[in-house]
């Protein structure tokens, strides 16, 4: 069901993983199948002095296509200004993989969800301003996320455990 | 490297037996008649049909004219359920089990909007049924429990002899969903009060293509599908005359070894069941413990996702299946996981090994050689450790 170049970015999996003290964490849920994406990202400047997305790790909980699609969409948004990562799409996304069978496309929104996440979570911790087309993205996969963490409740809450756990020491 | 493939589902389909596939050769070919047809084509056709019903209903400790051939356990289930409700409208209460196969469920959640009631039975967390839940469901206008003899998915074995008993004592028919037991436990219908039974041809290594219903005599039904009169009036359709004596040599092999071949099957299972519970940490084990299918082994990892999991075992060559929620058409975690009083996350890591005649101590180790390093990527992958 999936085309060659899906299994092979699944297979091939990069940039997975965690970011220490990252820029960006852009946190998403699929309330269709249930599925979790973060997705973390480390800022820095090219040669021109612009803003890039330096370095960048997914972390997911999900199906074959979710896992390709982040994999992808990290190679993507890697050494990319905000802009041009703000402007990849999850119909380049599903071009780019050869296509995505109809009831897994709800999977590569998710990896474009996590990406502008991670963005806007750059955005306002930095109090930068805030491009009104992210913004409305936010109050969209906000509504969403609210359901995901309801019903990850628990491993969420181990989760962050952890995470703190991970920063005193 | 390229290594043989391993096939661990053999309770999705088996490969044909080679002895049942020379069986049935001849029927494509030499013996090709129409068993309605009155010349010695078709009366050739018809003796190795009532030959075969005969090994059939032998097995079943039925009489051969009980024994209904139809194409798929799903029809034999659809036929089973809407056949009684429609030649007995007096009564218009259903008792079906939570876990029973898809086909169960749609077809009982269709008579319900056409205007019959539906009683859904709980299982216990290892997806079994209590018969005393059974003697509570029954009301004076039930006319039908259906509750299969092992689940599909986790493999576990229901008390089918105590509900039989209850049913005939209420005087309600009683149906199962023998898919994945004929051939493989051993049946009577009559100890197990059974009146009518679904079994299906490719789970036992014979064809795709031949199943049955067992109807037991007396009991009112209608037919699913009218025409030619065939198989009595009750199930018209040519005969799929090959398939069919195919069904009945693949029942004569898995009775005369059925024995051996459990303990084989359950010491094999037990030590996959054992070997991954100790080297995968927050692995768990889904249905009964002990009274589960000898082939069945069935997990959940806890934070990662089944499709994920088969198609890594894929690219080794070992092909297993999943009830994950990203791997079913409706994108929809297992009901049978769900009744089991599993979260849906729960439900989302889970395993289904099934194995079969040719499965090898060699493979069973091998799976798990490679399979806590599997779980491992994925968990590495995902943001829950
Ligand atoms: S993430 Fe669940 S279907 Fe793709």
């Amino acid at each position: 069901m999936y085309s060659p170049k899906t299994i092979q970015y699944f297979n091939n999996q990069k940039n997975y993983g965690r970011i220490k003290n990252p820029d960006g964490i852009g946190k998403v849920g699929n309330i269709v199948c249930g599925d979790v994406m973060w997705l973390y990202i480390k800022l820095g400047k090219n040669k021109k002095g612009e803003e890039v997305i330096k370095d960048i790790k997914y972390e997911t909980f999900g199906c074959v296509a979710a896992i390709a699609t982040s994999g992808q969409v990290t190679e993507l948004a890697k050494g990319k200004t905000i802009a041009e990562a703000l402007a990849i799409s999850k119909d380049a996304i599903i071009s780019e993989l050869g296509g995505l069978p109809p009831i897994k496309v709800h999977c590569s929104v998710l990896a474009v969800d996590a990406l502008a996440e991670a963005i806007y979570d750059y955005f306002s911790k930095n109090k930068k301003p805030i491009p009104e087309d992210l913004q409305r993205q936010h109050e969209v996969i906000s509504e969403s996320r609210g359901i995901i963490e309801d019903k990850y409740h628990d491993w969420i809450a181990a989760e962050e455990k952890m995470h703190e756990a991970g920063r005193e020491r | 490297m390229k290594t043989k493939k391993i096939y661990l589902d053999y309770a999705a389909t088996t490969p044909a037996d080679p002895q049942v596939v020379k069986a049935m050769s001849p029927y494509f070919t030499n013996v090709f008649g129409n068993t309605a047809s009155l010349h010695g084509f078709g009366a050739e056709a018809k003796a190795a049909v009532d030959a075969s019903r005969k090994i059939i209903a032998d097995a079943l400790k039925a009489s051969a004219r009980e024994i209904y051939f139809t194409s798929s356990a799903t029809e034999s289930n659809n036929w089973a359920l809407k056949g009684i409700a429609w030649a007995n409208k007096d009564k218009k209460h259903i008792i079906i089990s939570s876990v029973e196969h898809d086909c169960v469920l749609t077809s009982a959640a269709w008579l319900e909007r056409q205007g019959w009631q539906l009683t859904l039975l709980p299982v216990d967390k290892n997806g079994m049924v209590n018969p005393a839940d059974v003697a509570k469901a029954i009301r004076p206008d039930t006319l039908l429990v259906s509750v299969m003899h092992a689940n599909n998915e986790i493999g576990t074995i229901n008390p089918i002899g105590e509900i039989g008993k209850i049913c005939r004592e209420r005087d309600v028919y009683f149906h199962t969903d023998a898919a994945q037991t004929f051939g493989k436990l051993p049946i009577d219908v009559n100890r197990l009060d059974i009146d009518l039974l679904t079994a299906s041809a490719h789970k036992l290594y014979g064809s795709k293509g031949a199943a049955l219903l067992y109807v037991r005599t007396g009991v009112r039904i209608q037919p699913l599908l009218h025409g030619g009169g065939h198989e009595g009036g009750l199930r018209s359709s040519t005969l799929n005359v090959p398939a069919i004596v195919g069904f009945a040599e693949a029942t004569k092999i898995c009775l005369s070894a059925m024995k051996e071949e459990n303990v084989r099957l359950e010491k094999l299972r037990d030590k996959l069941i054992a070997g991954v519970l100790k080297a995968i940490p927050n692995a768990h084990l889904n249905g009964h413990p002990k009274k589960r299918l000898p082939n069945n082994a069935h997990f959940r990892f806890d934070h990662i996702e089944g499709e994920a999991l088969i198609m890594m075992l894929d690219n080794l060559g070992i092909a297993a299946s999943t009830a994950s929620a990203c791997s079913s058409p409706k994108l929809q975690p297992s009901h049978v996981l769900l009744a089991c009083g599993l979260r849906p996350q729960d439900a989302h890591g889970s395993l289904r090994l099934s194995l079969g005649r040719w499965t090898t101590e060699a493979e069973i180790d091998r799976v798990l050689e490679v399979l806590p390093g599997i779980v491992e990527k994925l968990r590495k992958i995902s943001p829950f450790k």
